[in-house]
């Protein structure tokens, strides 16, 4: 396929790291067996934890509500194997603490709740669709975990005309969404027509990084036929990051303190868009997702289908295990994935990926003064200037690094990866977006 | 039993572009002219090269011994300003002169702000400066290019500016040299400091730093760009008095500072907006200190002057900021 | 030769009448009290009065607005040369000064992860709640250093903070900015204090941290009118201690210091003479 002749799209800014997706790209997608013990941790989104609804000692099937939804900005929590409850109790979560977690001991059967019914999304009206997708826990599944009825929820004002579905996966390493799009093309597809629907627009677009050239060719021969474009994007990092693609797709840009649905676009990952038809067809809440097994740290890097709450440690060693003693685990991919403590902490709904380093595939290096080369600058997705926003944050200065936009700041790390001093960049950037939003509080 | 895992907030990877290796990447780019310096000068120039070099890491490992700071020879900056200090120097200086000029780069220009990355101005630049109102005489004494196995003697020449602005003053008229010599001045063939000489080897360095991405192309391209419309401006309107804006590209410092000076990070602005209008204030500066003011070369003048202009610059030249506009209107 | 002097001289005479209007036009009426508490005042800006300076401060006292014992920085004398100003009675405050409550530095406190980055306690306690394994142990990265507007806290080699007890003067900046609570306001007069902020159980203590407290009574035992037991964590009771150095022999895990002995291990501070109560009646 000729990529040139594509017309690729893209936004200002950015760069490309060493994408690394050749570790997992070409692996398809194997179902990770049973593990001993499923962790279930409360908080597994954007908004109020959920609430738990089932007691210890509880007979639960895969896909049985566990723990409700929380409010509006909340998701329910499911019972991702057969099996009984054994605690309900603090267990380390992927955020680095100890957060309450209900934990299952699977039966082995790992039989599907007889309960959930599937619909065919024809017969259901927009609202019931959405009904559908909030009850089965749909969340963002890129990494952000946003609850994706309240994405589908625009307030009346705001007029939605395109539907962008994100299958960029621009974060070096991760390649779930990328054997998503190969493997399970039919699903993705027919979750953008139940999107479709919902909101009441005809315009969708899936924009793809040119870095998948099978994952292009396969989509746009099966989404001609359903009205859906499809959208070849430069090669460039953080091309999926919500703002720059609708950006790069539509040419608008999201005013800044507002979300996507003020310029009429509404962003889906392709991920979530396959769990969508999931929960339509067969019922089926969110209990299982694909997590790419990668890096120099692991012997065979894979594609995995993991239950929620599977021990990292499991996963591992469904790929061989460690290659040489890691020095980093990271969840999510390398430019905003979280470190881990310990292989002991559960694959979450926003478990992207599970990235192994060694000490020697991380060179260390002492952070130096700022030279003013402007690199940082010319990075930022959103045309800040990062140096000058962490010099500020440095001096404790918080309302001159607002004046500076900081709250601007995604936190996408190109200004720390390309910073020849090898300052934290972000990290002081993110500190000043935590003092002066505390400082807005109190006021 | 510790932990030995590492924690951090992301990103967790990192270019591997570090300051030292840019530091690197601009010496490299400095070969060329380098070599070609050493050959038209001869063994001369190849002293004030390792006296400055040398005195500058010098000057630097002694002013991190005494401010008790860590030694900070590893990131390169104080090699490259010895080697930019002495390609602005005139071949045949004397070693105290050069040795003179580390002391002044390194103490003056760059450790009393604080070191790397806090200097206002280009500490090369001020050892020149300061060397050439102290100095003037031993500053001024060009030698013609002797090429090594040539034989010849290193003998007293004007470098072409200077002879121009000595024409102009006295006769009124550009001596001939200012209409024809385009090749010799293009290859380096003609007086001057060490690292002014050779456009060609210059030309050369700044397209590796350009490809390489070490500098961008804003400055550089509003530097130059400045000099040749405004010189051809004036040439346009008396050709007997105001030379070719070619002679002015080709001769004197213009590319070595459009292309290794005036691009120093430290001391220029940061965004693209600010490299145009700092690229442009270099121009204009420059080809008016050429054609009215008292010397004959005004780049090392311009790039300065311009340099205290860059926190102004920085503090009102903003890029534009994605949803910016839309949320104020 | 005229001219110019002519010149000079009227430039010179413009400007001497130029000035003298602007200062009667637009002079300031200033309390001279306000001036003469701020020349007492220690000038360092710090704001433990709880305003942003010391002007402030000193227009505060002037209209009345604010009581003029709340300079800990300057101490006693300050504040009786204040009262004096004011002619009011000194009602001293009784000096109170910071301490950091740990002494589980990296060679005797486990750490929980190597941490990587922003070299700041606030920054590094947002990575998994900080690199120890202690949840109230300090971080050793040196935010308060940064925050002591009188140079008076150091990073021990062993990284772990250190206040100096002769140049503490209580501004409470330091405890404003620790993302642990460490650091704790204490009487100058005493000088033993329990160095522990774990409220955790013994048992759990003893796992990750050689000198934390562990509850184990000892120090309550022997010495109950200074000791007091809560959370897991002993304190001197600070209202009613008799000699609280008495058993810092006897601790166990040695988290209670006697800091005229000397400071912490890896400190270049030297140990401050004694500071004695005065005698109690009996």
């Amino acid at each position: 396929m000729n990529l040139k002749a594509m017309n690729l799209k893209t936004f200002k800014g950015g760069l490309h790291p060493p994408d690394g997706k050749e570790f997992s790209a070409t692996k398809a997608i194997e179902v990770c067996p049973l593990p001993e013990e499923i962790i279930i941790p409360l908080a597994q989104h954007i908004g109020a934890p959920a609430e738990v609804c089932v007691e210890v000692g509880a007979k639960v099937k895969k896909g049985t509500l566990i723990a409700t939804a929380r409010g509006f900005v909340s998701a329910p929590i499911h019972a991702s194997t057969s099996g009984e409850v054994i605690a309900i109790e603090p267990r380390l979560h992927p955020m680095g603490k100890a957060l309450p977690a209900i934990v299952i001991k699977p039966d082995g059967e790992d039989a599907w709740d007889e309960n959930l019914k599937g619909a065919n999304p024809d017969d259901l009206s927009g609202d019931e669709l959405k009904a559908c997708i909030q009850a089965a826990g749909i969340v963002g599944m890129g990494g952000a975990t946003f609850p994706t009825h309240v994405k589908l929820s625009p307030p009346a004002d705001k007029q939605i005309d395109t539907l962008i579905l994100n299958g960029v996966e621009c974060e070096p390493y991760l390649t779930a969404d990328h054997r998503m799009m190969l493997e399970a093309t039919e699903q993705i597809l027919d979750g953008i027509a139940i999107l479709r629907k919902v909101l009441g627009i005809e315009r969708a677009v899936i924009g793809i990084e040119a870095n998948k050239p099978d994952a292009i060719e396969k989509m746009t021969k099966e989404a001609a036929a359903r009205n859906i474009e499809v959208q070849a994007l430069e090669v460039k990092y953080p091309q999926g990051a919500e703002k720059q693609l609708i950006d790069a797709i539509t040419g608008r840009q999201v005013p800044s303190g507002t979300l996507p649905m003020e310029v009429g676009v509404v962003v889906q990952n392709v991920g979530t868009a396959a769990a969508i038809s999931d929960a339509v067809r067969l019922g089926r809440p969110l209990v299982e997702r694909v997590v790419t097994i990668t890096g120099p740290g692991i012997k065979e890097p894979k594609n995995l289908l993991v239950r929620i709450g599977t021990p990292l440690q499991f996963l591992v060693d469904q790929c061989e295990g460690l290659n040489g003693e890691p020095a980093k685990i990271i969840m999510g991919g390398p430019m905003m994935g979280q470190t881990q403590l310990s292989l002991e902490t559960p694959a979450i709904r926003g478990t992207s990926g599970l990235l192994i380093f060694r000490k020697e595939d991380l060179p260390r290096y002492e952070a130096g003064p700022c030279i003013r080369c402007g690199r940082c600058i010319g990075a930022c997705p959103i045309h800040l200037q990062p140096t000058a926003i962490a010099t500020y944050a440095r001096l404790d200065l918080f309302d001159e690094a607002e004046e500076y936009h900081a709250l601007d700041c995604i936190e996408c790390g190109c200004c720390t990866y390309t910073c020849p001093a090898t300052l934290p960049l972000v990290q002081s950037i993110r500190y000043a977006k935590a003092a002066i939003l505390a400082k807005k509080r109190t006021i | 039993m510790e932990n030995r895992l590492y924690l951090s907030s992301s990103p967790h990877i990192h270019s591997g572009e570090t300051t030292d290796k840019v530091m690197r990447k601009v010496i490299y780019a400095l070969l060329p002219a380098t070599a070609l310096s050493i050959y038209f000068f001869g063994l001369p120039a190849l002293s004030v090269l390792l006296i400055c070099t040398l005195g500058c890491m010098g000057f630097e490992a002694l002013s991190c011994k005494l401010m008790s700071k860590p030694l900070a020879l590893a990131d390169g900056s104080a090699a490259l300003t010895g080697v930019l200090l002495a390609l602005n120097m005139p071949p045949t200086s004397s070693w105290w002169l050069a040795l003179f000029g580390a002391a002044i780069a390194i103490f003056i220009g760059k450790q009393v702000y604080g070191g790397l990355g806090y200097n206002p101005f280009n500490p090369a630049l001020v050892a020149r400066v300061v060397l050439l109102i102290s100095f003037p005489v031993q500053m001024t004494s060009w030698t013609a290019p002797a090429p090594l196995g040539s034989g010849l003697d290193a003998i007293t020449a004007a470098t072409p500016l200077g002879e121009m602005k000595t024409a102009v003053m006295l006769t009124g008229k550009l001596p001939e040299l200012a209409h024809s010599g385009f090749l010799n001045y293009f290859t380096g063939n003609m007086a001057g400091s060490l690292g002014e000489v050779s456009a060609i080897a210059l030309l050369l360095g700044g397209l590796y730093l350009l490809f390489k991405k070490v500098i961008s192309w804003h400055i550089p391209v509003a530097f130059i760009g400045t000099v040749l419309v405004i010189g051809a401006i004036f040439w346009a309107v008396s050709p007997e008095i105001y030379p070719n804006p070619l002679f002015h590209l080709l001769t004197g410092g213009l590319l070595l500072g459009a292309f290794f000076m005036a691009t120093d990070m430290v001391t220029s602005p940061v965004t693209d907006k600010g490299m145009l209008i700092f690229g442009f204030g270099c121009g204009l500066l420059t080809v008016l200190i050429r054609l009215f003011g008292g010397y004959p070369e005004g780049v090392s003048f311009a790039i300065l002057l311009m340099n205290a202009a860059t926190p102004l610059i920085d503090r009102f030249c903003h890029p534009k900021i994605y949803g910016q506009t839309e949320a104020k209107a | 030769m005229l001219a110019s002097v002519l010149t000079l001289g009227g430039i010179g005479l413009f400007a001497a009448v130029a000035l003298g209007i602007a200062a009667k036009k637009f002079a300031v009426e200033i309390d001279p009290r306000e001036l003469a508490i701020l020349e007492v005042l220690p000038g360092a800006n710090c704001g433990a009065c709880g305003l942003p300076g010391c002007g402030g401060y000193a227009k505060a006292i002037v209209d009345g607005s604010m009581a003029p014992n709340l300079c800990t920085p300057g101490g006693s004398e300050t504040i009786e040369k204040i009262a004096h100003i004011m002619g009011v009675e000194a009602i001293s405050a009784d000096p109170q000064i910071a301490v950091v409550c740990c002494q589980g530095d990296n060679s005797k406190a486990s750490l929980k992860y190597q941490y990587l980055g922003l070299e700041d306690c606030n920054a590094a306690q947002k990575v998994a709640d900080g690199p120890k394994n202690c949840p109230g142990g300090c971080v050793g990265l040196g935010s308060c250093v940064r925050a002591c507007p009188f140079d008076a806290i150091e990073i021990t080699t062993e990284g772990l903070a250190v206040i100096n007890r002769l140049k503490c003067t209580g501004c409470q900046k330091c405890i404003a900015t620790c993302p642990r609570s460490v650091i704790k306001m204490t009487p100058l007069s005493t000088t033993t204090h329990v160095l522990c902020n774990s409220t955790d159980k013994g048992a759990l203590v003893r796992k990750y941290c050689q000198v934390g407290c562990i509850a184990c009574q000892i120090c309550k035992k022997n010495a109950p009118e200074s000791y007091q037991i809560e959370k897991f964590l002993a304190r001197v009771d600070y209202d009613s201690a008799e000699n609280p150095e008495a058993v810092v022999e006897k601790c166990p895990t040695k988290c209670i210091r006697d800091f005229s002995t000397g400071y912490p291990e890896g400190s270049s501070f030297s140990a401050p003479s004694p500071v004695k109560k005065p005698e109690q009646v009996a």
